[in-house]
């Protein structure tokens, strides 16, 4: 048969499933594909003893016809989710040598449904950034070039080392996570599907924290049906977790390739951006006229609000880092600064060795809107302007039962190209931030490519908790889309 | 409002980030340069609005007063120890504070 590696998730599961392969030889081939993939850098860390003690425990139980949904399955989970026994980055200095005593909700219940784990991939630090250029192990790089150049391009961020590795075919699927857009925005970068689910859908117990309030897992796939059986597997209620919602969780694949007919698509204006590339409003277009096709009806919506998620985002998100990023101070893991001479340089000088640049500009952000004087002038009024924009949704959510939009401004950009300037680098998670901000689920599905061959997506949002519907509607643009091409395999 | 050299050093203070002098000036720029953006929140009108605080709209659950099983629960000394740089008899080591 074929390299297992080249099959989707729920090819391999379903051959798995009928013994057409076995989960060793998947194991072995993706591990070979990591191997030779390092240009990429896409894994900090891979576990290939681990992997090939699970594959052969998978074996065991499809042998006998046991197993769960994901039995045999090898996934690549971001070096966010804290993973029993194995060293776990955040992309930082400052947790060197952290090898958590306890996993994460979302990787035990990956390991429950029988997936096996490849390594930890990489990403921007503490999850800080659009194009993974802000990791201590260095920048993943898109699989994807432009047409006739060999330009190094970014594979967005933070999730860049998820996003890379599942269009590098490097793994079944990922784990991501999602805080303004951190899975859609790569996932649209590198012809993959992301999805952010609903605010509370998953647990976030043992992911490393970076915004409290808008921190969401989720997956990045090869396809929408991947996405759904990831989705299922990571969700649930956790006792762990008292932000995770106490409701089941639906069979999102079930869904897949019901009728549209009747449904409203809502097509925000304020979307439409200066200066946005032809290609993307002509993508969108494109989309909007696939979802007619589907027999939907394409309703024009206004969301006045849409313009201040991002300065809303750069308050609340570095307010709620600035906190949760007190806890590394060299006292209870990770690194600690040699040189000090009280307790108070101790902090500092392992705080400052610690952290890279992003990080310490967003701590000092936050730590400011934060700070006595400044707190109602800049936290308490963005608070009250998110309220707004999540009125606005809820709102737009009485006419319509989706939002369609571009997933990003553009195609993926060249390494350094954006670095020098912040708040040109916070725009590109202009069309995903707000769903952050609302809580509500969102998705990127590949749809087209620019006239330099690179991809680009659409973005879905839905009401909370109606992650179905979002999944129904992805898959109608998938299908009418067919934007299945792979990356040119420079690197192997 | 731009933010200048001597907060960005007080407020370096405040995070407990040691900032070597040569970097106060650069950082002031470029942090008021983001203030600078975030200014244009401003324009909204938010007179009577409620500060959002979460996106979901329930009460917090409560658990049983007992102590758990598992990684959540008490009695786990060599866990809560184990990643620390510098620890004695499952305490955590650090310079000494008090002369």
């Amino acid at each position: 048969m074929t390299n297992p590696a080249d099959l989707t998730l729920a090819q391999l599961r379903d051959a798995l499933k009928k013994k057409e392969t076995t989960s060793l030889e998947a194991t072995d081939a993706y591990l070979a594909r990591i191997e030779k993939a390092k240009p990429l850098n896409a894994f900090i860390t891979t576990t290939a003893d681990k992997a090939r003690d699970m594959a052969k425990a998978s074996d065991t139980k499809l042998a006998k016809g046991e197993g769960g949904d994901l039995e045999g399955v090898p996934l690549g989970i971001k070096d966010l989710f804290c993973t029993e026994g194995v060293l776990t980055t955040a992309a930082s200095h400052i947790l060197d040598g952290f090898t958590p005593r306890y996993e994460s909700t979302v990787t035990s219940n990956l390991w429950r449904d029988g997936a096996v784990c490849l390594g930890k991939l990489n990403l921007d630090e503490f999850a800080m950034g659009s194009s993974n250029e802000t990791s201590f192990y260095g920048n993943v790089i898109n699989p994807w070039r432009r047409e006739g150049d060999d330009t190094a391009l970014t594979p967005g961020g933070s999730s860049g080392g998820s996003s890379a590795a599942v269009a590098a075919r490097l793994c079944a699927a990922a784990t991501a996570t999602d805080t303004g857009g951190s899975i859609r925005q790569p996932a649209s970068l590198t012809n993959t599907v992301g999805v952010k689910p609903t605010y509370g859908r998953v647990s976030r117990w043992g992911i490393v924290a970076f915004a409290s309030s808008l921190d969401q897992a989720g997956p990045v796939a090869q396809d929408v049906r991947d996405a759904a059986v990831m989705l299922k597997s990571m969700a649930g209620p956790d006792p762990k977790d008292s932000t995770c919602i106490n409701r089941p969780v639906p069979d999102y694949e079930a869904v897949l390739g019901q009728s549209l007919k009747g449904m409203k698509i809502g097509v925000p204006k304020e979307y439409r951006l200066d200066g946005m590339p032809e290609e993307i409003e002509k993508l969108w277009a494109q989309g909007i006229d696939w979802m007619k096709d589907a027999g939907c009806e394409i309703v024009d919506i206004s969301l006045p609000m849409t313009k201040y998620a991002l300065p809303v985002y750069y308050i609340v998100a570095p307010a709620e880092a600035s906190s949760n990023l007190a806890r590394y101070d060299g006292v209870k893991y990770g690194h600690r600064a040699k040189d000090y001479t009280d307790i108070l340089s101790m902090y500092e000088n392992t705080r400052a060795e610690g952290f890279g640049d992003e990080v310490k500009r967003r701590i000092l952000i936050g730590t400011y809107v934060l700070s006595a004087g400044y707190y109602d002038a800049y936290y308490l009024r963005a608070q009250k302007v998110r309220k707004k924009i999540f009125d606005e949704f809820t709102d737009a959510f009485s006419k319509v039962d989706l939002i369609l939009t571009p997933s990003t401004p553009s195609a993926a950009f060249a390494l350094g190209e954006k670095s020098d300037d912040p708040v040109q680098m916070y725009l590109n998670d202009v069309f995903t931030v707000t769903g952050n901000l609302a809580g509500l689920p969102g998705a990127s599905v590949p749809a087209g490519y620019d006239k330099q061959g690179l991809p680009l997506g659409l973005q879905l949002l839905a009401r909370p908790f109606d992650e179905e519907t979002m999944f129904k509607g992805m898959y109608a643009i998938e299908q009418a889309a067919g934007a299945t091409k792979r990356p040119a395999e420079w690197w192997a | 409002m731009s933010i200048d050299k001597d907060t960005v050093r007080k407020v370096a203070h405040l995070a407990r980030i040691a900032e070597p002098e040569e970097r106060l000036e650069p950082l002031a720029k470029e942090i008021s340069g983001i203030l600078d953006w975030i200014e244009q929140l401003n324009e909204v009108d938010v007179e009577g609005v409620e500060a959002m605080a979460s996106t979901v709209d329930v009460t917090l659950p409560m658990r049983e007063d007992v102590c758990q099983d598992g990684p959540t629960g008490g009695g786990q000394p060599d866990n809560v120890v184990a990643n620390a740089p510098k620890t004695e008899d499952h305490f955590f080591v650090v310079p000494k504070v008090v002369e």
